[in-house]
């Protein structure tokens, strides 16, 4: 497969793999914040952990848009989408998450509310188009890398004038998470943050590009490096991250410069910020609320905003007290460490947000990797 | 006096609820396109069943119901799909399949133009495996009660005495043998949804397995240890459930598992696993390692089992992981498919 396989050549990452076992210094520990889901799962599929020293670690982060989203959330669009008037059309990946008390959009969808799959914003478009006397919602969700496609839906409704179609906005920002992760509590009061890097979003940054992590790297003083999804992409990302820790560097490196530049996709962006504004703060599942977490639509553009078309009320739906998903997070537990991981926390049945999609930690864990919970007990 | 006064117009007409009543409009339907199709001895008695001889053995019987969408896909139809499925069912036995029979649920206003060419699809598979489709039901619901066509076939086959495959027989040290290229029958159908247009050259592997299994039969012998056609949740849940039910593992080797370009492709951009993905033609082989090499040799030499491969072998271990060492040198679980949105590829 062109463009692919040459990402994911074995002699190439053995390569990599014996320059970063000879240069990380054994008595040293690395801790690395892989951001994106997208990562967390190139770690897990294709087996890297095998691959790097036992002193360098990865600790998956909260960069799932799936993830994060709170059961709350959930629950608003099921009793949005519960209205005979209303068509939902949500991306495949969010029909299973779970609401409050065992409800899913999966679920309603079996009761007889009308929740269509969609592929892109432009089918939500046709949907509208061809049902011109229902509503038809789009469930927006997702990073900056997301959002744009959502802009440019709110840019044709408006063109073609079509009056029954709005957005349940649910777009999210990378850069305020990763924040909050490094301003948490649980990670300041063991007396130094346990992350030593940062391998930085793929496709959220070739959106918004390299220049907004330069404040984690000045104020925070971590090391950054933007790292494609392929495994070779992360492969160099974490030797480039080892070699500004050996060499006390923390500056934003960019390893994916196929793809990426300091400054982003203008157009888009430009896009973005016509028709979207920052919420003060949004609720992400695990982390709780983050300022500036996540976006809304501009007042110009109300009616096309489905919580004010339809008088959407905030829901609120605590997590399961036994669940760990904050923790994990933040890189201060593994899945392992979490009693409801693997009991009654599946991918079949996920109570937590990190069991929720394949890109989450825990569920990356559960379905590549915990045959090495077994090897390491039976070492032990 | 003729039976019938006017011919069935198969190029513009289409089913309705007469043809599913019971009367001569549903006696016309059958005769003039079931039997027409299927010709054989059995149906042409015209009794509401068969009766047949069955030779030395023990019996096979199997069912399954196809409701795959969209009804027409590159590479076959729901009819060929409905036979295959059931013979290859009954030839994982290491039976040969001898009879079928084939329900249909019509929708009405499903055209006579498909309904034909999906019972001559039918009836070419059949030859082509050499079974009879010897009984039949044909039932007319109203619009909108089904999608067009739902078929329903069941078998019957007959399997040699002393050969006794099964799911709990897999051992320690065994082999695992897949049949050929994985994914291809999901991603067809995938590349024909409605709602996910992409160009791709792959067709359905949807084939009848049962000359392969007789020439593997003949080659290894007891040293099959079992046989199972890894369709819906594709080679992932087939090796899982029989891990489950030998109460082994497995180990696979990534870079042995044969998988087109173009379905790995699809994959990738589906965010798919191949070994998630059905199959209709590929079979997976549980075989005793002294019996591996001549096995892959017959199959290899067989037109359906050209890219045959020994991908693994049998571990012992009490979780029942299946793993596999990845071909860029790391090793991971091959774990359930859970989740996709896959509905009605068969």
């Amino acid at each position: 497969m062109k463009y692919a396989d040459e990402f994911r050549d074995k002699e190439i990452a053995l390569g990599l793999a014996k320059a970063i076992r000879a240069e990380a210094d054994p008595q040293k520990l690395y801790r690395f914040m892989e951001f994106c889901g997208g990562h967390t799962h190139a770690i897990s599929r294709y087996g890297l952990e095998d691959m790097l020293p036992k002193n360098v670690r990865m600790i998956h982060g909260p960069g799932c848009p799936v993830c994060v989203l709170p059961a709350g959330r959930i629950d608003m669009a099921i009793r949005l989408a519960e209205r005979p008037d209303v068509i939902l059309c949500v991306y495949g990946d969010l029909m299973r998450v779970p609401g409050s008390q065992g409800t899913s959009l999966l679920k309603a969808k079996a009761r007889g509310a009308d929740i269509r799959m969609v592929y892109s914003t432009i089918d939500a478009i046709r949907i509208a188009e061809d049902n011109p006397g229902r509503e038809v919602v789009f469930f927006a969700i997702g990073f900056e890398t997301t959002t744009p496609p959502t802009a440019v839906m709110i840019r044709l409704a408006e063109r073609k004038q079509l009056e029954n179609l709005t957005v349940f906005c649910n777009h999210v920002l990378t850069p305020p998470a990763m924040q909050n992760i490094l301003e948490s509590p649980d990670i300041r009061n063991v007396g130094r943050v346990e992350i030593d890097g940062f391998v930085g979003p793929a496709h959220v940054s070739t959106i918004i590009g390299t220049a907004p992590y330069e404040f984690f790297a000045e104020e925070f003083g971590k090391p950054v490096v933007i790292a494609g999804f392929e495994p070779l992409d992360m492969m160099q990302a974490i030797l480039m991250l080892v070699r500004q820790v050996n060499e006390d560097r923390q500056e934003v490196e960019n390893q994916y410069s196929r793809a990426v530049n300091r400054d982003g996709n203008l157009r888009a962006k430009e896009e973005v910020s016509d028709i979207f504004e920052l919420r003060d703060q949004f609720e992400w599942r695990g982390l709780g609320q983050v300022p500036y977490g996540g976006l809304k639509l501009k007042g110009a553009y109300a009616i096309y905003d489905a919580e004010v078309r339809f008088d959407m009320h905030e829901l609120r739906v605590d997590d399961n007290p036994a669940c760990e998903c904050g923790a994990i997070l933040r890189g201060v537990k593994k899945p392992v460490d979490c009693k409801l991981f693997g009991t009654v926390c599946t991918p079949e049945t996920p109570m937590g947000s990190c069991m929720v999609s394949s890109e989450g930690a825990c569920a990356a864990h559960w379905t590549y990797g915990r045959f090495r919970d077994h090897q390491q007990r039976r070492v032990s | 006096m003729k039976a019938y006064q006017r011919k069935l117009d198969i190029r513009n007409g289409c089913v309705d609820l007469s043809h599913g009543s019971g009367g001569r409009a549903m006696a016309q339907l059958i005769s003039g396109l079931f039997h027409e199709a299927f010709g054989n001895e059995w149906l042409a008695r015209g009794n509401d069943q068969s009766a047949f001889d069955v030779g030395a053995g023990r019996m096979v019987m199997t069912t399954d119901g196809y409701v795959v969408s969209p009804l027409f896909f590159p590479g076959g139809n729901i009819g060929s799909l409905a036979v295959h499925g059931t013979v290859n069912d009954i030839a994982m036995a290491g039976a040969r399949p001898l009879y079928l029979s084939a329900s249909f649920i019509i929708e009405e206003g499903f055209r006579f133009a498909d309904l034909k060419m999906i019972a001559e699809s039918m009836g070419e598979a059949a030859r082509t495996a050499d079974v009879h489709i010897v009984t039949g039901d044909t039932k007319v619901v109203e619009r909108g009660k089904a999608d067009g066509l739902f078929i329903s076939t069941a078998g019957v086959g007959v399997v040699p005495h002393g050969l006794d495959l099964s799911a709990e027989n897999a051992r320690v040290g065994d082999r695992v043998l897949i049949s050929g290229t994985l994914g291809d029958h999901g991603v067809a159908i995938m590349s024909k949804r409605q709602n996910l247009a992409f160009e791709t050259e792959i067709v359905s592997d949807s084939a009848a397995l049962n000359d392969l299994v007789a020439k593997m039969v003949e080659a290894g012998g007891r040293g099959i240890r079992l046989m199972r056609d890894p369709t819906r949740g594709g080679l992932a849940a087939t090796l899982n459930e029989i891990a489950q039910q030998s109460d082994l593992g497995f180990h696979l080797r990534e870079e042995a598992i044969p998988v087109k370009p173009g379905v790995a492709a699809a994959c990738e951009l589906l965010g798919l696993d191949p070994l998630h993905v059905a199959n209709e033609g590929k079979l997976v082989a549980i075989v005793a390692p002294e019996n591996a090499a001549p096995v892959l040799a017959a199959m290899r030499a067989h037109p359906l089992g050209r890219d045959a491969a020994d991908i693994g072998e049998a571990v012992a271990d009490d979780h029942h992981f299946v793993q596999m060492a990845t071909s860029f040198g790391g090793g991971r679980i091959v774990d359930w498919p859970s989740g996709e949105q896959l509905p009605r590829i068969c």
